[in-house]
């Protein structure tokens, strides 16, 4: 009766490990040894654990307590473990009858007084516990909800050690946390909707272009034209989640405890607000054990970057790779994470120190610092931009103006119809929007007529456009399509596409001499 | 015989560039231009300075201790040779006050230059200048004016003086330029150095074309802020008229207005929106009497010179547009417009406007100047 073992699991990057915790109680002097590659927090919990299972009224004889958490190899983390190693601790004393907890995964942190804490990670792991064949997870109750989101799997959130040990007796019975699956929610609107903007018309319709295709954008304009908002109100015309999107998301807030207990399921996109004064980890995610960064979160969402030049030199060029892999790699010496960040990206900016370039009676910049503004933006980056259009400063008369604008909800309608055909043309691809396609696809797909080409040629020519900025245009010209429900690309498409090209600095703010 | 000539001739440029290394020399010194003057009439020569007894320095009354410390300070700089040879290999040629070939309208300014830096060439005594300068961020209006009285004034044969700045005075020497006219560039730098550094091949179209850049500073003075205004009054200097194009209050522009005034010359201004902060410079000046500067014909009209190239403006009017982009088109103007204030103005929708924009965009009838900031284009 002295050997005992108990599944547990411990969150790697965004992975899944299952670490066996082995107890070990034994005659000789009272010590509590604990072994497995742990780190000092997961040491810690030899004085929780005693102490908890003593104050839940648990005999804790002074014998020899050897732990182990295996595999070895696998550095533990966190205080998750709490929770196993005192049950395996009373199983090998004998409180606990060793069958019960076959097939059964616990996790959770103990505090002194014997009761179960919640702990970041519980839905990825309830996942792959159920992927493994495991028939149930106890779980802090606080976690439950959060853990019923995974289908197939018994969930048993438990308030105190004492909870635990009874339900594994089976002397009470707990009861299972309520499914997280209940009947989808209507989605609360966002507190700004686009019928709230007034003017700006060009602004909507880019914004509008740029969701239906997950279209990057890029604002710019004057303090107090609005940009903030319109960044606000383009999270209420994304389209809705799908469960599997759904879950996939709210793993990663999982991960970072970032879920709220009683609705854990991540029901809208997110939209990730950063300011300037992000780090480059901060953005891509980064730590000794890497953990998802700003990217991450906004996955499948919309990452949002105010007073784009503000940002830290090179923090913007991280970006660049994840904008086209839809993922980010983070390598450290004991290995390589890599968290999906497949996100849309909306950025502003001034047009200059000042704000008001390009309006020369009111600016008071000079072409260099105007220059120099734009310039903490690198091209690489702006070409990136598939979409950009300049916010204006609002009018008296817009202001005042009776009329409500086009509501939100009216323009969802046509994004998701967009996104409809995309996914429809997309089948069997790993595509689900226009801005995602490679060269190969964009022949299959966005072929040009005889018409259509002439422009891009003349565009060409004309504007100086370069080989990235063309591809861009031609994938917003498809998006343009798909909300006009068209099935080629037409010349009224592509010049619109043209007319929300991104900026060169080439021609910022200098003048042609 | 026509050896004899030659070698005489030879001999005598190289007893000028022997003599001009002590004027190079002399005029490099560190002594204010009216001080060096008066120094130079004294001694007659700058060899005679250079080899002037040490004693005698004390004697000369009309400088203070320290320039004459300067003096004999630089007296012992052995390289005069060296110098004027690297000036001369350049192509930098050196024109000091009483050289025959320094402009004579600048003698007659109270303060004039007391030696003339010059790549290329200097401008023609017998032409007409006219000097264009304005405010350096100016709007498409100002760009647009000073490139056409540019052109047309070159067109005509006036050469057009100004300084190379950003905004009103490049584009008036890019204008006279395209025109085929020749244009000089007075700097507030040496010679050999572009201010500023973007406007090179403005810098190298001017030498090209025949024209010259100017500088009372030796080569290699770097672009102080200092030495700018002082040089406004060179260009009004050589000028017979200042052209005055976009100016804001208490401006650069303004000073060599008045500086222009005050030489004689004739200034002219252009007319702009009373609202507009760039113009009022120029309004004030019509105000108090300057010239008004309707088109580059009505100058050339005062000063007798008959017009010549294209008179009539073309008619880009006549292009066949339909009638939506004629709607669009014919909102915009110099001044930027955006798009969304288009779409109020027009009527149409964001759509239609965008694709009449960029259509208009790629035919050249309109430029976007900034994101979604559109202007008319000729």
């Amino acid at each position: 009766m002295s050997f005992s073992t108990v599944v547990s699991a411990a969150i790697e990057g965004l992975g899944v490990e299952f670490v066996q915790v082995e107890a070990d109680v034994s005659n000789g002097l009272p010590v509590f040894h604990m072994v497995g590659y742990l780190s000092s927090e997961v040491k810690e919990a030899a004085e929780r654990v005693r102490t908890a299972i003593r104050n839940s009224g648990f005999d804790f004889p002074a014998k020899r307590t050897v732990i182990n958490l295996s595999p070895a190899a696998v550095r533990k983390r966190g205080a998750s473990f709490d929770l196993p190693i005192a049950v395996a601790v009373l199983t090998s004393l004998g409180s606990v009858q060793k069958h019960r907890h076959a097939e059964c995964l616990m996790i959770g942190e103990l505090g002194l007084d014997g009761k179960v804490k919640k702990v970041p990670g519980i839905l990825p792991v309830a996942a792959e516990a159920r992927r493994r064949g495991v028939k149930r997870c106890i779980v802090p109750e606080e976690n439950a909800a959060e853990a019923s989101l995974v289908d197939g799997i018994e969930i048993i959130g438990v308030r105190d050690l004492r909870q635990a040990v009874g339900f594994l007796n089976g002397a009470a019975r707990v009861k299972a946390g309520a499914s997280g699956r209940t009947p989808q929610r209507k989605s609360s609107s966002p507190a700004e909707d686009f019928s709230q903007v007034k003017g700006q018309e060009n602004v909507r319709r880019a914004a509008e272009i740029a969701v239906a295709g997950g279209h990057n954008l890029l604002l710019i304009g004057p303090p107090g034209s609005g940009k903030t908002m319109t960044a606000k109100c383009i999270a209420g015309i994304l389209p809705p989640l799908s469960m599997d999107e759904s879950i996939e998301i709210t793993k990663i807030y999982s991960v970072m405890g970032l879920l709220d207990e009683r609705e854990p399921l991540i029901r809208e996109r997110p939209l990730r607000s950063v300011h300037h004064t992000a780090t480059k980890a901060a953005l891509t995610g980064g730590g000794m054990v890497p953990k998802p960064g700003e990217i991450s979160l906004a996955h499948r969402g919309v990452l949002f970057l105010d007073e784009l030049p503000e940002f830290g030199k090179g923090v913007l060029e991280v970006l660049r790779e994840p904008m086209e892999r839809h993922s980010v790699q983070i390598t450290r010496t004991h290995g390589t994470y890599s968290f999906p960040a497949s996100f849309m990206l909306v950025a502003a900016m001034n047009p200059c120190p000042c704000g008001c370039y390009p309006d020369m009676e009111k600016c008071t910049c000079t072409p260099a610092q105007i220059q120099a503004y734009i310039g903490r933006v690198s091209q690489a980056f702006l070409d990136r931009i598939d979409i950009c259009a300049e916010a204006s400063k609002v009018k008296y008369e817009d202001l005042t103006e009776e009329k409500p604008a086009e509501s939100s909800q009216q323009i969802r309608r046509r994004v998701c119809q967009a996104r409809e055909i995309q996914k429809e043309r997309y089948r069997g691809t790993c595509r689900s929007v226009n801005a995602m396609l490679d060269g190969e696809e964009m022949r299959k797909y966005c072929g040009l007529g005889t018409d259509e080409q002439k422009i891009m040629e003349r565009a060409f020519s004309v504007l100086g456009m370069s080989a990235r900025v063309y591809h861009r245009v031609i994938k917003v010209a498809r998006t343009i399509a798909d909300l006009e429900g068209d099935e080629k690309i037409r010349s009224s498409h592509l010049r619109e596409a043209i007319g929300y090209r991104t900026v060169d600095k080439k021609y910022w703010g200098r003048q042609q001499i | 015989m026509k050896k004899g000539i030659g070698q005489e001739g030879m001999k005598q440029t190289v007893n000028q560039a022997a003599e001009l290394q002590y004027e190079s020399w002399l005029a490099g010194l560190n002594l204010p231009a009216r001080k060096k003057y008066i120094l130079r009439e004294h001694m007659g020569t700058g060899k005679a300075l250079y080899y002037i007894e040490e004693k005698e320095i004390s004697h000369l009354k009309f400088l203070t201790e320290r320039e004459q410390n300067t003096i004999r300070q630089a007296q012992k700089d052995q390289s005069l040779a060296e110098k004027y040879g690297v000036l001369c290999e350049k192509g930098i040629r050196f024109i000091p006050y009483f050289s025959e070939e320094y402009p004579k309208k600048l003698l007659e300014i109270p303060d004039f230059p007391y030696a003339l830096y010059v790549k290329g060439s200097l401008p023609d005594r017998r032409r007409k200048k006219a000097a264009i300068v304005g405010a350096r961020r100016c709007s498409p209006y100002g760009e647009k004016y000073a490139e056409e009285f540019g052109r047309m004034l070159a067109e005509a044969g006036v050469e057009i003086i100004s300084g190379m700045a950003r905004g009103v005075d490049g584009m008036g020497q890019r204008g006279a330029l395209l025109g085929r006219g020749k244009t000089f560039a007075v700097l507030g730098c040496g010679v050999d150095i572009c201010y500023p550094r973007d406007h090179i091949g403005l810098y190298m179209d001017i030498l090209e074309r025949g024209g010259g850049i100017l500088s009372e500073y030796p080569p290699g003075t770097p672009p102080l802020s200092r030495n700018f205004p002082p040089r406004n009054r060179i260009i009004s200097g050589i000028s017979d008229a200042v052209l005055i194009i976009e100016a804001r209050v208490r401006s650069g522009s303004l000073i060599t207005a008045d500086l222009a005034l005050d030489q004689g010359r004739d200034v002219y201004a252009l007319p702009g929106p009373v609202n507009s902060e760039l113009s009022y410079g120029c309004n004030r000046l019509i105000q108090q009497g300057a010239g008004i500067l309707m088109n580059p014909q009505s100058l050339l009209q005062e000063w007798n010179i008959p017009l010549n190239g294209r008179t009539e403006k073309e008619d880009k009017n006549k292009k066949v547009l339909e009638t939506t982009e004629n709607l669009v088109y014919s909102c915009l103007g110099l001044y930027p417009k955006k798009a969304g204030q288009l779409v109020q103005e027009t009527g149409l929708d964001i759509k239609e406007v965008m694709n009449i924009l960029v259509s208009l965009e790629l035919h050249g009838y309109v430029r976007e100047i900034s994101k979604n900031n559109y202007v008319k284009s000729e």
